[in-house]
């Protein structure tokens, strides 16, 4: 098939690509800020879109898990925990690949900065530490466009632990990881759970060149270094 | 640090089941096939477990809104069966097979193959999504000429649904003529698979009797070994 051929050649993509998409032109760029819950991935990208929109700029916002297509599945799934763990890969991608096609590229191809709320990374992190195998989900994801910078808000366990009390009071059970029973204790679980995330985050940012951003620093100082970076992408697209 | 690969793809794995799969158009008669092999090993006692395609229950709210709604491109079309295959596949077909039944599907992996290369998805990437899957003890393929599946299916004037007649590919306005052509890729698929795949042929524009014995007897020579559970 002809699809093979022209799809593995589009650089633009991690994989495999969309080949039936016929090599369109985006004419936007896209801006991936990852972390993990309560690094304070959405502040930076609410004061990140208003700056840029005050600037001049047309701004579109996307996170994971926002389509209708499938999101309704997963929340009935998670609430009742049925779900095997390749099917939740597989629900996580579904929505992601809606969310792309139908929010992300048309924006992209009508010339608007694209802020991505966390991107496949947190998908691959999730799904690592629950033992999926790496190939496959590299190559799941492959249809994925290459983001034109990815920024990581890097954050240790131990300050995750105290972010969580703050914003919530308790630990989260999905946020524990309980469902990869490490402990039947809570605390001990997070502690587990998130430090194997964080080492996978470590990684992906090594193999994926995220711009690694100390989370732990106050919300300005972070802000203000997103807008450099953000800065220089603008300044060499324009 | 690299994670030791748990969750593992299906290729490898080890099980003291078995699994007999139909593949083939529409029209093809596969399920009546099917239908009657599971009738026959139930009869001799085998404990089957059947399944079909795109029946998963979790799935198919959202499936059908999707379809509906005509909201799906090839990826996420794609990918939203390939949930409700890992869904069915991880309740219900492996660990059925790790306890040593008799699992029968209509259409596996290869259904998805063919429709989603047909859509213009990339071949690598399809196989790669139902990878965690394992091989089939045999997956029969039930060729027919096009004509005489065309025949048998638009013969009783069906309400062809959209995705069915694969009208989301453009390849034309009229239902019945892209039916037609969507269902020509999609045996070009199927056939251009029988090799790396090894399917096992089954002539579908023999009698259904004589069709029956050819795939009882392949069935038969692969349960010589066969070891029920001891508490079905």
């Amino acid at each position: 098939m002809s699809a093979e051929d022209s799809g593995r050649a589009d650089a633009r993509f991690y994989g495999a690509g969309l080949p039936y998409l016929n090599n369109e032109e985006y004419t936007g760029k896209l801006i991936v800020i990852e972390g993990a819950d309560c690094s304070g991935r959405s502040t930076q990208t609410t004061l990140l879109k208003r700056w840029l929109e005050y600037s001049g700029h047309a701004v579109a916002d996307t996170g994971i898990k926002r389509s209708d297509l499938v999101s309704g599945v997963i929340d009935k799934a998670k609430n009742g925990n049925t779900l095997g763990k390749t099917t939740l890969s597989l629900l996580y991608a579904t929505d992601f690949a809606d969310q792309l096609e139908n929010k992300i590229l048309p924006a992209l191809r009508a010339g608007f900065i694209v802020i991505a709320d966390r991107y496949i990374f947190t998908m691959m992190v999730r799904d690592l530490v629950r033992g999926a195998d790496r190939e496959w989900l590299e190559e799941l994801f492959g249809f994925a466009l290459v983001p034109d910078v990815t920024f990581y808000l890097q954050m240790s366990p131990e300050v995750l632990l105290h972010r969580h009390f703050q914003k919530r009071g308790f630990l989260e059970h999905w946020e524990s990881g309980m469902d990869l029973s490490l402990s039947t204790d809570v605390f001990e679980s997070f502690n587990r759970y998130q430090t194997m995330c964080w080492q996978q985050f470590e990684e992906l940012a090594s193999d994926y060149n995220f711009v690694t951003l100390d989370g732990t620093r106050s919300v300005e100082d972070i802000q203000a270094d997103l807008r450099t970076h953000v800065m220089q992408l603008i300044d060499a697209w324009l | 640090m690299r994670l030791k690969k748990a969750r593992g793809l299906g290729r490898t794995m080890h099980f003291p089941g078995r699994l007999f799969i139909v593949e083939g158009t529409d029209g093809s008669g596969k399920s009546t096939q099917i239908y009657l092999l599971k009738r026959w090993l139930e009869e001799n006692g085998y404990p089957v477990f059947f399944t079909e395609w795109n029946s998963s229950e979790l799935i198919k709210a959202a499936n059908k809104k999707a379809k509906k709604k005509n909201l799906l491109t090839p990826t996420t079309f794609s990918l939203i069966h390939a949930c409700d295959f890992a869904d069915r596949y991880e309740k219900m077909m492996l660990p059925h097979l790790r306890a040593g039944y008799i699992v029968l599907a209509d259409r596996y992996v290869y259904t998805a193959y063919a429709r989603d290369m047909a859509r213009g998805c990339d071949a690598e990437w399809v196989k790669n999504v139902y990878s965690f899957a394992v091989k089939p003890t045999v997956s029969f393929y039930f060729q027919t000429p096009l004509e005489t599946s065309l025949e048998r299916i638009l013969g009783s004037r069906p309400q062809l649904k959209y995705h069915e007649a694969g009208l989301d590919l453009g390849l034309s306005t009229d239902p019945v003529e892209s039916f037609k052509l969507f269902q020509g890729m999609i045996k070009n698929h199927y056939d251009s698979m029988v090799h790396e795949e090894h399917f096992t042929l089954i002539d579908a524009t023999q009698s259904v009797e004589d069709q029956q014995n050819k795939v009882r007897s392949i069935v038969q020579s692969h349960l010589e070994d066969y070891q029920r559970p001891s508490h079905t």
